[in-house]
């Protein structure tokens, strides 16, 4: 018969396994605040694009169909932001995991991966679509949506903030359909500062 | 639970087997390489207690080819669930009396 203390010892690691094995943990807070701070820079590009020296209120896609190249120049910003956010994202992953001395590619990260990449990418096809046929309006609110569905999506296999941050995407989403002139605004506040805070509040939870 | 002692499984009383239905009841199936890193356990020592596992019918094992590199995956059984559910109850019941 063993030790009183070992019982607990093999409680204790039981917990541990099973968050282990279910939770990807490699993510890092800190790549969520620089996402946002990216993601504030590339709305205050548009912001100069779309209405400098104005407010960001009004309906830009009123006017931006007849300005092909501001489309691209937005569309190439957005691009910029979205690839700096995941290498980021993947770079300080790939940071933790060496300093938590686990794997990065695990069975865990690849539940993770597939259970990401499909809503994202049907939402980021679905928005490329809508871009083509010159649907402006929805952009912004959809980005916001298809995010905060992705994140909810994969929140079971990582840190439980993910989830409140996806919920706090839909909701976001839904208040820029309803208010289609403060796209830009609700948009930046999204992937911004949302961001910022999430990320600063994991930062300060499991990274140190 | 008059005699919680009783309800304590023999086979995962090691602390190992124990972490191997952990991963598997939280988890639908597990390969070996992950369930190796998780547990941070030399190839042999899984390979030994996967196999007392699956000879007590708690685990199920499955081989396959992923890029023809061989993957064997783990399954809880029925049976194998039961048994760590009872004996985690055990284990709670032993630690709660022993703090009295």
């Amino acid at each position: 018969m063993k030790e009183k203390q070992e019982y607990e010892k093999d409680l204790a690691s039981i917990r541990l396994v099973m968050e282990r094995s279910v939770k990807f943990i490699s993510l890092s807070g800190f790549s969520g605040i620089l996402a946002g701070v990216y993601a504030l820079a590339g709305s205050a590009y548009a912001y100069t694009l779309l209405y400098y020296p104005e407010i960001p209120l009004g309906n830009p896609s009123l006017f931006i169909a007849d300005h092909p190249n501001l489309i691209f120049k937005l569309q190439l910003s957005a691009a910029l932001v979205f690839i700096l956010s995941v290498g980021t994202a993947y770079l300080f992953s790939w940071f933790k995991a060496k300093k938590l001395g686990i794997a990065l590619w695990s069975s865990t990260s690849r539940q993770l991966l597939s259970d990401l990449l499909i809503p994202l990418c049907a939402g980021g096809i679905f928005i490329l679509i809508l871009l083509s046929q010159e649907y402006y309006q929805l952009i912004a609110p959809l980005c916001l949506l298809v995010y905060g569905l992705t994140l909810l999506q994969c929140s079971r296999n990582t840190f439980r903030e993910i989830r409140y941050l996806g919920v706090t995407e839909i909701f976001l989403g839904l208040i820029a359909t309803l208010r289609p002139d403060a796209g830009l605004v609700i948009w930046a506040f999204g992937f911004g500062l949302t961001h910022i805070i999430y990320g600063a509040v994991m930062y300060f939870r499991y990274d140190r | 639970m008059k005699n919680p002692f009783e309800h304590l499984d023999k086979i995962l009383e090691h602390s190992v087997r124990l972490q191997i239905m952990s991963v598997l009841v939280a988890n639908e199936t597990y390969d070996f390489n992950s369930m190796k890193e998780i547990l941070n356990v030399t190839d042999g020592a899984l390979a030994t207690h996967i196999r007392a596992l699956e000879k007590e019918k708690y685990i199920s094992i499955t081989k396959s080819f992923v890029d023809r590199k061989p993957n064997t995956r783990f399954k809880a059984t029925e049976r194998g669930r039961k048994i760590f559910k009872m004996h985690l109850d055990a284990l709670e019941h032993v630690i709660r009396q022993q703090k009295k």
